[in-house]
């Protein structure tokens, strides 16, 4: 592992179109679908929020947008208390494959040389994923 | 102070230096303080001090041999690291699988 920047990477093959893909990606009405509530817009420098049942709010913004092929945008949890503040940019990397296309979702941003935000990034990730763990059983 | 307290952990990581001693130790195995103040670029009182840190967080262990003191990086000690990885992972994971769900409801 490296020291100074801790990644997770999800892959996915879906046997869809990258234009649908894509759609579903950066279409508001779709984003709530699969991620959570939002005011999204394909407009790179647009601030949106991402909002959970729970009550938690994901500020964001859009970093990288090239239609049908990545989609980048910052994932932070913002909060007074930095045991609970997160800086994290979360990156969509769609690849066409025969039979559709190939997603890499990576989020990155936990940084240890950020001290004040790394102590308590576990902390807040800790919390927030419990009431994200409520969420996705409650969904089913 | 347990071990496992992550706060710990995360904070003692955060400085460079004690990061880069905890490197060393896990990809070249047990050294002396000798030994790592050689290529550590600070004086051996600086690094033995790192040193009794990152053994407080839980991430090295020392052995006593004669007048040497040989430390070693802890196996597990990171594991309040995966496990956060891990959790996000599985976040992940539930989302792009109802990203698929929702392809396939589009076509219809």
């Amino acid at each position: 592992m490296t020291a100074n920047t801790e990644s997770v990477v999800v892959e996915r093959d879906y046997p869809h179109a990258p234009e649908k893909l894509w759609r579903a990606l950066t279409q508001p009405h779709l984003i709530e679908e699969w991620l959570m509530k939002n005011d999204f817009v394909p407009e790179v420098g647009h601030g949106f929020k991402l909002r959970g049942d729970w009550g938690g709010v994901l500020d964001c913004k859009v970093l990288t947008l090239e239609p049908e092929r990545t989609l980048a945008y910052s994932w932070d949890f913002d909060s007074e208390d930095p045991a609970y503040a997160l800086k994290s940019v979360v990156t969509f990397t769609l690849t066409p494959t025969d039979g559709g296309v190939h997603l890499r979702m990576e989020q990155a941003g936990f940084r240890p040389e950020q001290k004040q935000a790394s102590g308590g990034a576990r902390f807040g990730w800790s919390k927030f994923l419990d009431n994200l763990d409520q969420l996705l059983t409650q969904e089913g | 102070m347990t071990p496992a307290d992550p706060d710990l952990l995360f904070r003692t990581l955060g400085d460079p230096t004690r990061r880069a001693l905890f490197e060393r130790l896990c990809r070249e195995g047990e050294q002396t303080v000798g030994a790592l103040t050689a290529r550590a670029g600070v004086s051996q009182p600086a690094v033995s001090k790192h040193l009794g840190v990152l053994r407080q967080a839980g991430l090295v262990s020392d052995r006593h041999e004669g007048r040497q003191t040989h430390y070693a990086a802890r196996p597990g000690a990171l594991s309040a690291l995966t496990d956060w990885t891990r959790d996000m992972t599985d976040f992940w994971e539930a989302r792009l699988d109802g990203l698929g769900d929702l392809l396939n409801r589009m076509d219809q």
